[in-house]
This record gives structure tokens, sequence and C-alpha cells, in this order.
């Protein structure tokens, strides 16, 4: 996971993006309702959502491909959508990347790349050279055609298209999806290192949970046309809003508890939960890696049911005395087998959601 | 890898008004042969009209246009889908000869076919004679979409299908038709309005269709009200046609999904049935090709009425480029909104423009002169006789052909193109000049090729409508053979060959490109 350095502190950074009610259908078929998003000024945020959650839609109307039925979108402090507002998106100054890359397959990797700029640069391949090698690529490519590059050099050529006008705002709609694993490590990190180095605002769209938590500074969950919830991964992943978001972001352990006095008690015994959080009955959302497991035995007894193998780590299905399963994380060097008996005990703090509202 | 299945399809339904306008103003113009039709048809009223289609003529007619139109597609369809299987995905020797030999035809006028056949033998006329010479011209009009589908398809399929326990047949039916079936159901549309529309063939095999009816009607008696209601019939069979193949070809989306070069293809192996299908391909150059070419040599070597007038000649054959030239150019220009609409917005009125330009194609091209005349007569009296207007009919006859190509091309514009280019900062005017027109530069040459080569051998519509003292090729080669001077005609039908066969093999060249 990468360290969580920059400040998101509200009150300083300024918002390179802001959606506010965004609404749209396509014929009788909503889908975006009332979307509201902040985007902070040169950081990337993911939109992570499953497919057809909208993510695509929102990422058009920010773009300017399509008109919002309803809200604005406001782009470095200008209102480009909006009631009566529009600006097409040729004027927006987004940069855009598409899941395929979508390279102009007439043109070559260096006409490709100056595509936006005015005709003189054009001519003059100007910014070839230095947006190849912001892109991880050397100047050996600039004469190819797209047909003759990977998928993931022409994703890198794609950015590089896009960065190329020096747009405020770059929007990545799912870049990585249609390449494969060894390429995608590769490729993510050479896109994230070019866009930081140019300090430009991004929107990630993506479905791959990972992703967003290990390459965006904030995650906005999409649901049903909805933001459920915008934060910093960490702060996502361990305070989830609900159920269904923490076990989104991450397998999580839900538990029947009762909270008091800053602690919730629960079959694993007492964790502590965030301060102020009203006693009463609640579920307690645990991630595995939270749970340690005691071969001796001290803590909460249980029973290993089966076992995981991921080399990293290992995944452990336990049943509790009570009844209940849970599942823990634990280091690939040190694990149980099937059928010990060990302890459990709950590290950190746990995410909290109340029960339906009674 | 799962589709953006939350915005397909139904995200682009906005017509943009300034393109709509253009497609919409190139539809009414295509239109204006069948509104003549109408409106001749509401002058001669309900009685009227029955007195002259409720006739025993009327009914032969029919039996002979809805026979050969039917048989000459099966076998167009058959013909050129077998051809484009051999040539592009078996190891058939001399693939490169034969996909050039495959088109040559193309270069052929149906009325220079006909010729060739019943010259020699006065034998051949009737309906099999007619269904054998159309055929052979024709059958490139289903080969060459389906080849260029052949060629670009995506060997995964298939491996999949066999895969999946599909032996080579089955999966040519399951997988491979359905994949050439917009390519095929095209093709076969061309093939079939071809038949109804075709004059010059038939007249000269004495074979009586709706259209020679027609003409020989005009001939007779000026009062062209019989001729006109004969039309009527012809235009009801070309829109049965078009709904037909509306219905079967459905929605299909052509443009190539995902990105990355597609994989080689993997040619089947012929074996055993390799010496028959080398024939087979032999016979078929044989007649398309050699038959009309050998015929018009004997006929320059042996007939008394040879002869060569280098200035007659010359000066026809370049009326005949200059006007193949300009033809496909409005032709082609007039093509684009009308396919832009059809390709990037489906949707009823883009249909309906789109299925319009197909309507004047499919009248007799003395249909298309009559209705030209009588609107420029009425409207602008300075068109009539003018080029300009000769101009207009080969745009209204042969906007199919352009509209095939310019449509296949455009499809396979992925229109996520557009979007990424807009984020770019170029207008949608720099898109088209900058994206989509050099991109779809190849369809938009093949089209003009196509259209070039349809008005070069352009014989009813040019002989009603060329200027005073406007001689073509095919209008030269027609009087001299009608006169039976075969010897005379010869060097124009020779000529007609020459100009069209670079133009038939530089279509070839830039389809296998693709």
């Amino acid at each position: 996971m990468r360290e969580q350095v920059r400040s998101t502190g509200t009150t300083t950074a300024r918002d390179g993006v802001r959606v506010a009610g965004l609404r749209k259908s396509y014929g009788t078929v909503p889908v975006l309702h009332g979307v509201d998003l902040a985007v902070t000024e040169g950081e990337l945020t993911a939109v992570l959502g499953r497919s057809g959650c909208g993510k695509t839609t929102l990422l058009r109307l920010v773009a300017g491909f399509d008109r919002p039925d309803a809200g604005t979108v406001v782009v470095g402090g200008r209102e480009v959508a909006g009631p009566g507002t529009f600006l097409p998106p040729e004027d927006r100054r987004i940069g855009y990347v598409t899941q395929d890359g979508n390279l102009f397959p007439h043109l070559t990797v260096a006409a490709n790349i100056v595509f936006g700029l005015p005709l003189r640069d054009r001519r003059a391949r100007r910014r070839v050279p230095e947006l190849l090698e912001l892109v991880g690529l050397d100047e050996g490519y600039a004469r190819r055609y797209p047909h003759e590059l990977s998928g993931g050099q022409q994703q890198r050529i794609a950015l590089a298209r896009a960065l190329a006008p020096e747009p405020g705002i770059v929007l990545l709609d799912e870049p990585f999806s249609s390449l494969d694993v060894e390429l995608r490590e590769s490729t993510r990190r050479a896109v994230v290192a070019a866009l930081a180095a140019a300090g430009t605002t991004t929107i990630l769209v993506t479905h791959d949970q990972s992703e967003a938590l290990s390459l965006a500074s904030r995650v906005a969950v999409m649901r049903d046309g909805k933001i459920v919830q915008a934060d910093r991964p960490a702060d996502l992943y361990h305070n989830p809003v609900d159920g269904a978001v923490a076990a989104f972001v991450g397998a999580v352990v839900a538990l029947p508890a009762t909270v008091t006095d800053g602690g919730a008690t629960c079959a694993l015994g007492r964790v502590p939960v965030a301060d102020g959080s009203p006693d009463g009955p609640a579920t307690v959302l645990i991630r595995p890696e939270q749970i340690t497991i005691d071969i001796v035995g001290s803590g909460v007894s249980a029973e290993v049911l089966e076992i995981e193998f991921y080399g990293h780590d290992v995944l452990v299905r336990l049943a509790l005395d009570e009844g209940s399963t849970v599942t823990a994380r634990c280091p690939g060097f040190a694990f149980p087998t099937v059928g010990d008996v060990v302890g459990l005990t709950v590290r950190g703090p746990a995410g909290l959601h109340a029960p339906r509202a009674g | 890898m799962i589709p953006i299945v939350e915005a397909g399809g139904t995200r682009r339904l906005r017509y943009p008004p300034l393109r709509l306008g253009a497609a919409v103003a190139v539809g009414v113009l295509t239109l204006v042969p069948l509104g003549y039709v109408v409106v001749g048809a509401l002058g001669v009223g309900w009685d009227g009209i029955v007195a002259l289609v409720w006739r025993p003529r009327v009914g032969e007619l029919l039996v002979n246009t809805v026979s050969l139109t039917v048989l000459g597609m099966a076998a167009a369809a058959m013909l050129g889908t077998a051809a484009a299987w051999l040539v592009e995905r078996t190891d058939l020797p001399g693939r490169g000869m034969w996909t050039g030999l495959m088109a040559a035809p193309l270069a052929v006028p149906a009325f220079v076919n006909s010729f060739a056949w019943y010259s020699v033998s006065p034998s051949v006329q009737g309906l099999w004679a007619a269904v054998l010479v159309t055929t052979l011209s024709y059958y490139p009009l289903v080969y060459l979409p389906v080849a260029a589908v052949l060629r670009g398809v995506d060997p995964a399929f298939e491996e999949m299908s066999r895969a999946l326990g599909n032996g080579p047949w089955k999966t040519f039916l399951r997988v491979v038709m359905p994949q050439l079936r917009p390519a095929l159901l095209g093709g076969v549309l061309l093939v079939g309005l071809h038949l109804l529309a075709e004059f010059g063939a038939l007249q000269s095999l004495r074979f009586a269709t709706f259209t020679t009816a027609i003409y020989d009607q005009f001939q007779s008696t000026f009062n062209g009200s019989a001729a006109t209601m004969l039309a009527g019939v012809l235009v009801l069979l070309c829109l049965f046609l078009l709904v037909g193949e509306l219905r079967l070809a459905g929605r299909v989306r052509t443009a190539r999904v995902g990105g990355g070069a597609a994989r080689a293809l993997v040619m089947h192996r012929l074996g055993g049935v390799r010496v028959p299908a080398l024939a087979g391909m032999a016979l078929l150059v044989v007649l398309a090709l050699g038959v009309p070419l050998g015929s018009i040599a004997f006929w320059l070597a042996t007939s008394t009425s040879t002869a060569f007038p280098i200035a007659a000649l010359a000066a026809t054959t370049a009326t005949s480029l200059g006007l193949g030239a300009a033809g496909a150019l409005v032709t082609v220009v007039l093509a684009v909104p009308v396919a832009w609409l059809a390709v990037r917005h489906g949707g009823r009125l883009s249909r309906l423009v789109e299925r319009s330009t197909y309507i004047g194609s499919s009248l007799p091209g003395i249909v298309v002169a009559l209705a030209l005349i009588t609107v420029a007569v009425t409207v602008v009296p300075a068109l009539y006789q003018s080029t300009a207007m000769l101009l207009t009919a080969y745009a209204v006859l042969f906007m199919p052909r352009a509209m095939v190509s310019v449509r296949t091309a455009l499809g396979q514009v992925p229109p996520e193109l557009d979007d990424v280019a807009r984020s770019l900062g170029v207008g949608p005017r720099g898109v088209l000049v900058r994206v989509t027109l050099p991109l779809i530069l190849r369809g938009l040459g093949s089209g003009a090729s196509l259209v070039f080569l349809a008005v070069v051998t352009e014989l009813t519509s040019t002989l009603l409508l060329a200027p005073i003292g406007t001689r073509t090729l095919a209008t030269q080669f027609w009087s001299n053979s009608s006169e039976i001077k075969y010897g005379a005609a010869a060097p124009y039908a020779l000529l007609m060959v020459v100009i069209s066969a670079p133009v038939a093999y530089l279509l070839t060249r830039e389809s296998r490109r693709t």
C-alpha cells in the first residue's frame, strides 16, 4: 500500500473537479441519481464500482461527450455543464484515456501524441521525446504505428497523447483492465508516475478495488448511480459506511456486537471502535488481517476448518465455539493446519455500522 | 472483457442538425424518381391503374422479372461466397492472381457480356441465358464485400467453435456465416437491384422484364402513363427487396471490438478437393472473362465492319473518362452524410434516409432520366439537357455503390476515436478532417471507383439524358451493335474494358489491405 503523505485537508486544497447533483437517464433508464463528487487538484481520485453502476457515464458527462439531465460540473472553478451551460468537450481541456487506448490507427506514435497540439507544434513534433520519456518509452517508438505496439505500450501512448496539450484534468476509463497482469502492474506504475510528474488532476474509473486503493489519494465508491462513500483509501478500508462497501473493498468478517464505552463486545471478545460510537446493538466489521492466530491457544478458542495458501499470506477459515465462522489472514511462513484448535485475538480498531434503524 | 453496457447503443441519439439536413436533402433527391412515379399514378387514377396493370402482359413480365431476380440473386450469392471463401480462407494456389481475376468481370459491362454470347450464338436467349450472363457479370458485387469480411474476421471465433465440438461445415454455418451476413445480404441486395434495373443485356438477349418493357413503351408512345404504371410495379418489387434485406440483416455492429492487432488467419487445407476447386475457379474465369474478351477479339479480327476512327474513339473516351470522374466525385460526396448518419445515429429516421437512397438505383435508368427531365423542365429549365443533370442522374442511380463502401469504412471507425479527438481540443469539423476522413479515405476511394466503373459503362440514362453531341463509349457501342455492326462496336467495348480494368484491379488491391 502506498503511503498517504499528501494532505487532504479540505480547507487548503482547491477542487480540480466538482460535480453536484448530477443526473442522467438513457431513454427511460436512469443511470445517475444525483452524483456529488469533489476531486482535489493535483490528486488522483478513483471512482470505484461494479460494471453498470454508472461510473463511465459520470466520466462521459465530465468530459462533455454527453449532457447531464440535471446537476452541474465545475472544472477548475469554471462551470462547464449545468442549467443553461454546456461547454463542448474540445473546449474543456480534459484529457481522456479509454479502456482500449483508441490510438488513431492511421497515425504514427508521434503524430498521435501531438494530435491535440496547434498545427505549428504538430509540424515540429514538439514535446514528443519529452512525453515518451514521461511515460517510460524510448524515442524509437515515435515512428511506429499503433498496431506495432503491445497493449501496455498503446495505453502509455494514449496517456502521452492525453497529456500533450497540458490538460488540467485527465480522465482514465478503466485504462488497465484490458492488459494482462504483468503488463498491468508495469503500465500502472508508469502511468501513475507520469501523472504525478505532470501534477495532473486525475479521475480513474475502475472496478478493481486493489487498483483503486493502491493508486488513488481518494477513492469514491459508486453504487446504483450514486457515490456512497468518498474517502482516503485507508479510511475507506477501515471505516466503510456499510457492510456492502466493506465487502466490496476487501474481505470482511461481520459479527453482531453490543457497543459500550468506545468498545464493542462480540464473539471475538472486546474490540475497540471509533470514539463517539453510540452505545447499543451494532455490527462490527473486522478485516481478516486484524485477527491474529495464536497456536498455543491464548484468546478466543476456534478450530481451523480450511486453509488457502497464497504464498505471501494465508487465509484461514475458523469455526468459533459458539458456532459462527470467521476468516483470518496470517503470514505465509507461519500458519496452523486443518483441525488445530487455536486462540484468536483482534488487533486494532474495528469498523462499525448500526443495524437497521429501529 | 465486459463491455460498458451501461451506455451502449442508446447514447448517441441526438441528430446533429447540419449533417442531418445534408443527409435528408440527399435522401429527398434520390426520391425524386419515385415521386415522379407516384404523381404519375395519381394522375392516372385508380381505374386507370387497374386497366393498365391488370393485363396478361404484365403478369408475364412479373413472372420473368421475379424468376430472373430470384435465380440471379441465388446464383450470385453462392458463386460469390464460394469463390471468396476459396480465395481468402483456403490454401488454393495462386491467391493473388485469383483476387484480381475474381473482381475483373466488373470491368465488362453486362451488355457487352451479353453481346459476346449472342453475337457468337444467336440461340443464347431467354431466361437461362439471362441468368447466366447477369450472374457472370454481377457475382463480384457479392464476392468483394464477402471477401473483405473473410479477410478481416478474427480466427479466434472459429477456433472457439471448433473447440466447442463443431466441425468445419458447422463452424462455417454457425460462426462464419453470421459474420458474413451483413456483407452477403448487402451484396445480394445490390445484385437484386441491378437485375431489376438491367436493360441492355436483357434487351439484347430478348428476355422481357419490366425494365425493357418500360423502355419499349417509352420508345413507341411518348404518352408515358402505361410505362409509369409498369415502373410502379417495379418500384414495389424493389421495396420488397429492401424490406426483406432490412428484416434479415437486423442490427449488427461491424466495428471490431478490442485493441491490438488481429492475429493472422489460418488457411483451411483443401486437400483432395484442391484440383476440382482450381478447375471450378478456372471455368468461372473463362466464362466471365474469357468469353467476352475472346468474342471482342474475334469480331475485331474477322468482322467486315471493323474500323478504328482514331479521333472519334479518342473524343468518346475522353467524354467517358470525364463523366466517370465527375460522377464518382459527386456521388461519393453525397453519400458521405447519409452513410455517416446511418452508422453513427442508428434510428428510424436515419434508416429511412439510407433506404431511400437505394430506391433511386432500383428504378430503371430511363425512369430516373424522365423524372429528372420532368422536374427540370417545370422547376429549373436551365438544367434541361445539361451535364449537371446527367451527373445528378448518375448520383441517384449509383448512390448504393458508394454507400456500401462508405458505410463499411465508417463502421470500422470506433466512435471512441471521436471522443478522444474532442477531448484533445479538436472540434467536430476538425474530427471529420483529421480523423474520420483519413480513416475512411480508402473506403471513399473504392466507393468512387465503383461509381466510376458504373458511369463509364452506363447505357440507358446516358442515351436519354446526355446533352446533344455528347457521345460515350457505351452509347457508341450500343448504336453500332444494334445495327449488327459487330466489328465497329468491338473497339468501343474494348476501350470500356481497358478503362475499367485498372480501376477494378485497384479496387481489389485496396480492399485487400483493409
